[in-house]
């Protein structure tokens, strides 16, 4: 929704009045702050809660994050995406709170090695896609967020900044300070095991009430 | 080339992610469409993986808590009721700051409350008019702060943010590649400036105008 009401559909208007909504806020109406990162802060949580696991400090963090995009607004250029710049914003502010120790992650030294081991994917003989229609139902949502929270930090936060926050591989290695490889190779292995443990799911009946058409694909 | 015979399924896992993200040689993609053809697991692995990928990008799994939004607009009004007040004084401030800054004995105007005593390099210019809010970057064991994207970062496992105020009382001096607005580089000539972004910058020398590199 913009300022007027008028609700903004096609990608080039609202990227037209994000940039307009910057400049206003750079030359002064900081009230329009927050129309600006309302579209995102759904994103900014997930970011921090990806990387705290800790709702109370994900949502400290993600104001945080906000006050300090809010500080900086004239420092942002056109040239980057508001959204990435959003993102890297909160995704420093999260660290450096973990960091300061409030929110302490024993580290094992597995945790922080790179697992190059193969990672072989379960077999499953019967599992079906999950539609995204199942996402309107809360316990669908909880049973995924789940498996994500059980994935270890160094794959959860890569699989969230990339495929969650939509930040591209180099983007996702600059924000969390690691090499494009290392993002490579933790989004790979996210992937699979999250596959596997939604597919698990379906052994374990959190989707046996989904409703399917007849004949759609088996796993 | 790649050998058909040789996509097995174990090559096939390690580059399912890569595949997904369109990042696999056309060779290696034609073998993979192949395999998908014919191994049943690998297809029920890149499908799985797939929705997986289309499930968690919704962003109906991006939940925050009740009253999330509503908490967030009143800090950000509160921070621009204070915040626009120290935004529109901007320029009224340095004012007195300069005026103190003189009684003072001359001492440098930005930065007459915000550096440290003791600079981590003798060498460096503390650097004039930088945005004390402003996020920069930090890493173990150098002396220089930068923005982020710097291309002079070192060490960048161990990046640290922090705002300009926070790293300039830590004695921390600007990077003369990314930070060189706010440093007298009026008088370093354009080919120090030149040959200096050509070559990766020991974190010491950073900010050091006219040190010949």
């Amino acid at each position: 929704m913009s300022e007027s009401g008028v609700v903004l559909n096609n990608p080039e208007q609202i990227g037209a009045r994000e940039q307009d909504l910057i400049l206003s806020v750079q030359r002064g109406q900081h009230e329009l702050f927050y129309e600006l990162v309302r579209p995102y802060e759904r994103r900014v949580y997930a970011a921090a809660l990806a990387i705290l696991r800790n709702e109370q400090d994900a949502e400290d963090t993600a104001q945080e994050a906000m006050l300090k995009a809010f500080a900086n607004i004239r420092q942002f250029r056109a040239a980057a995406r508001f959204s990435t710049w959003l993102i890297q914003i909160t995704v420093n502010e999260a660290l450096m709170r973990r960091r300061r120790g409030r929110t302490v992650v024993m580290e094992g030294i597995d945790e922080r090695r790179e697992d190059d081991s193969k990672y072989a994917p379960r077999d499953f003989a019967d599992w079906r896609e999950i539609p995204s229609e199942a996402l309107e139902r809360k316990e669908v949502r909880q049973k995924l967020a789940g498996a994500l929270a059980s994935l270890d930090r160094k794959y959860r936060e890569v699989f969230v900044l990339r495929d969650m926050e939509q930040l591209n591989i180099q983007e996702t290695a600059d924000a969390l300070g690691i090499s494009v490889a290392s993002v490579k190779t933790r989004l790979l292995r996210a992937r699979l095991m999250l596959r596997d443990l939604l597919a698990a799911g379906w052994e374990q009946g959190w989707f046996s009430r989904l409703p399917f058409e007849k004949g759609s694909k088996p796993w | 080339m790649v050998n058909r015979e040789a996509v097995n399924c174990e090559l096939v896992w390690h580059e399912i992610s890569n595949y997904l993200e369109g990042e696999v040689e056309p060779a290696l993609r034609s073998a993979m469409d192949e395999h998908f053809r014919t191994c049943k697991r690998c297809l029920s692995v890149l499908e799985g993986t797939r929705n997986v990928i289309h499930l968690y990008g919704d962003e109906r799994m991006m939940e925050v808590p009740a009253g999330f939004g509503r908490r967030l607009e009143r800090r950000l009004a509160q921070s621009a009721r204070v915040g626009g007040s120290r935004w529109s004084t901007w320029s009224a401030w340095l004012v007195p700051v300069a005026a103190l800054a003189l009684f003072a004995g001359g001492l440098r105007v930005a930065n007459s409350l915000t550096v440290a005593r003791q600079l981590k390099s003798e060498h460096a210019q503390a650097g004039h008019g930088i945005p004390p809010d402003m996020l920069v970057i930090v890493t173990a064991d150098a002396k220089v702060f930068h923005v982020a994207g710097c291309g002079v970062i070192h060490n960048k496992t161990t990046e640290r943010t922090l705002t300009a105020r926070e790293a300039m009382q830590q004695g921390y001096v600007p990077c003369l590649r990314c930070m060189r607005q706010y440093l007298h580089t009026a008088s370093v000539g354009p080919i120090a400036l030149e040959s200096e972004a050509d070559v990766d910058l020991d974190a010491d020398e950073a900010n050091v105008p006219g040190s010949g590199r």
